[in-house]
């Protein structure tokens, strides 16, 4: 990756984690927000490999945990595995399947939506379930489904053809 | 049967490059455990404090800017969404303003005897709001996402006379309450949180009671442990009780409206009766924010 296109892509995530907690998140929708940070995290992640949407989505969730005076880490450790899982889809079977980023938005946005449910559940906050994982989580993954394809399409203006290596000597085999 | 070259990047699933990508992605999710674990357990003194107050300084500008910038596009789609209730809201307003008109004449009477009786009895009484309070007015700057925490941040912080557990309100009533203070920036802790309480009073009737957030919803609340013999009825006003016991106090001052009954119900089983408010403030779409400094901090 070179050091224009890596602060493209550092400028767009600053600007997502920015969007998102001064905007996004009040954009309350029948009980639950979009999460555009998160829909970045992946379409890097889709783009760019597993170890960039990993780093891009633990960059991204420290900058809210600032902006939030929320406890520090907990949005970088969801982004970080949300990042890398839409890599590894990408690095395994995802990447030059029309629908990648519809299913890996889905997938990865309830995962993302349990995995905070538990980790702050662990830490002790008071959170319900119901409302954590059906009345905001529902809203929240249309919206993020909805925010999928075009944020898929900015980040693929944003990240050339040519920056996305493919050196692998995988193979599949088709029937 | 064909066997075709899956176009994926460098780091396969085996050998030096799968060792690299485990390697990269445990050494951020080992940080963020570490940066969780100091976070949580040191509290509002801890190792990290510094950092994130620096942190949430450094990003402040940027936030106040996003925000600038979104102002006319959140007051655009205001505009636009209030006018499909415009006529019903004026017919509303009309009736409303009348009745708060003869309101107005009655509490104007009760106050001049409440100050008389005050002074007579030499009556002592915990802070009241407004009187005994200034408003450091702030722009909200700050939400986080996903369902976890009921919570703003606001551009203002310790410079500006701001402490934790400041009571914050807006001008339709209680917003919460300061719950982390940086030099520029402060969180505040809405009352639709899971972990917010007030004590409250019921205006009509002064039945007492907590308002709590109610489980399971995002902005409604119910008025808590109030006794099945208190009368309370919908359309009841419902404002902080701002108690004092010696020398401890509420850290909500007396007489911050907090919201509107809307059903009043109880149970032969429950102890208590079980009355649902809506409350006053949209807390969806807080712009800005008053918080509320003690008079005497300030002199």
């Amino acid at each position: 990756m070179s050091a224009g296109s890596a602060a493209r892509v550092s400028a767009l995530v600053f600007a997502a984690a920015m969007l998102q907690t001064v905007i996004v998140s009040s954009l309350v929708l029948g009980g639950g927000a979009p999460d555009l940070l998160l829909v970045v995290v992946i379409c890097l992640g889709l783009r760019l490999g597993s170890v960039p949407g990993a780093i891009f989505g633990f960059a991204g969730g420290l900058v809210v945990d600032f902006l939030t005076l929320d406890t520090l880490g907990i949005t970088s450790l969801v982004l970080t595995l949300a990042g890398f899982w839409a890599g590894r889809y990408a690095e395994t079977t995802g990447r030059g399947r029309r629908l990648a980023p519809l299913v890996a938005v889905g997938a990865i946005t309830v995962l993302a939506g349990v995995f905070g449910f538990v980790l702050h559940y662990m830490l002790g906050d008071d959170v319900v379930a119901r409302h954590a994982l059906v009345t905001a989580l529902a809203p929240a993954l249309v919206g993020n489904l909805l925010l999928a394809l075009p944020v898929h399409a900015l980040v693929r203006a944003t990240v050339h053809e040519s920056e996305v290596s493919e050196t692998t000597r995988e193979v599949e085999v088709v029937v | 049967m064909t066997v075709r070259r899956i176009p994926t990047t460098q780091l396969g699933s085996r050998g030096a490059g799968a060792l690299r990508r485990r390697l990269a992605v445990g050494v951020l999710v080992l940080l963020s455990l570490v940066l969780i674990s100091l976070s949580f357990r040191s509290g509002d003194d801890g190792p990290l404090t510094g950092v994130q107050s620096a942190g949430s300084t450094v990003l402040r500008p940027f936030a106040v800017g996003f925000e600038r910038v979104a102002q006319p596009f959140r007051d655009a789609y205001g505009w636009v969404d209030s006018l499909f209730g415009a006529r019903s809201d004026a017919e509303r307003l009309r009736a409303e303003v009348q009745e708060l008109r003869q309101r107005a004449i009655q509490s104007e009477f009760a106050l001049q005897e409440n100050d008389y009786l005050r002074r007579l009895l030499r009556y002592l009484d915990g802070p009241r709001f407004p009187s005994e309070f200034e408003s450091v007015a702030a722009e909200v700057i700050g939400r986080p996402p996903g369902a976890f925490a009921q919570a703003i941040v606001i551009a203002a912080g310790s410079r500006n006379g701001v402490r934790v557990n400041d009571p914050v309100v807006t001008a339709d009533g209680l917003v919460g309450l300061v719950t982390y203070v940086t030099l520029g920036t402060a969180r505040i802790q809405l009352l639709t949180d899971q972990e917010a309480a007030v004590s409250a009073v019921d205006l009509r009737s002064s039945a007492p009671g907590i308002v709590l957030h109610a489980r399971g919803t995002r902005e409604t609340l119910v008025f808590d442990r109030v006794r099945k013999q208190e009368v309370i009825r919908v359309g009841d006003e419902i404002v902080t009780a701002g108690w004092r016991a010696g020398s401890l106090s509420s850290l909500y001052p007396k007489g911050i409206p907090i919201g509107e009954v809307t059903s009043v119900g109880q149970t032969d089983t429950d102890l208590f009766q079980q009355v649902q408010i809506d409350p006053y403030v949209d807390f969806g779409s807080l712009d800005a924010v008053l918080v509320l400094v003690p008079a005497e901090r300030r002199r």
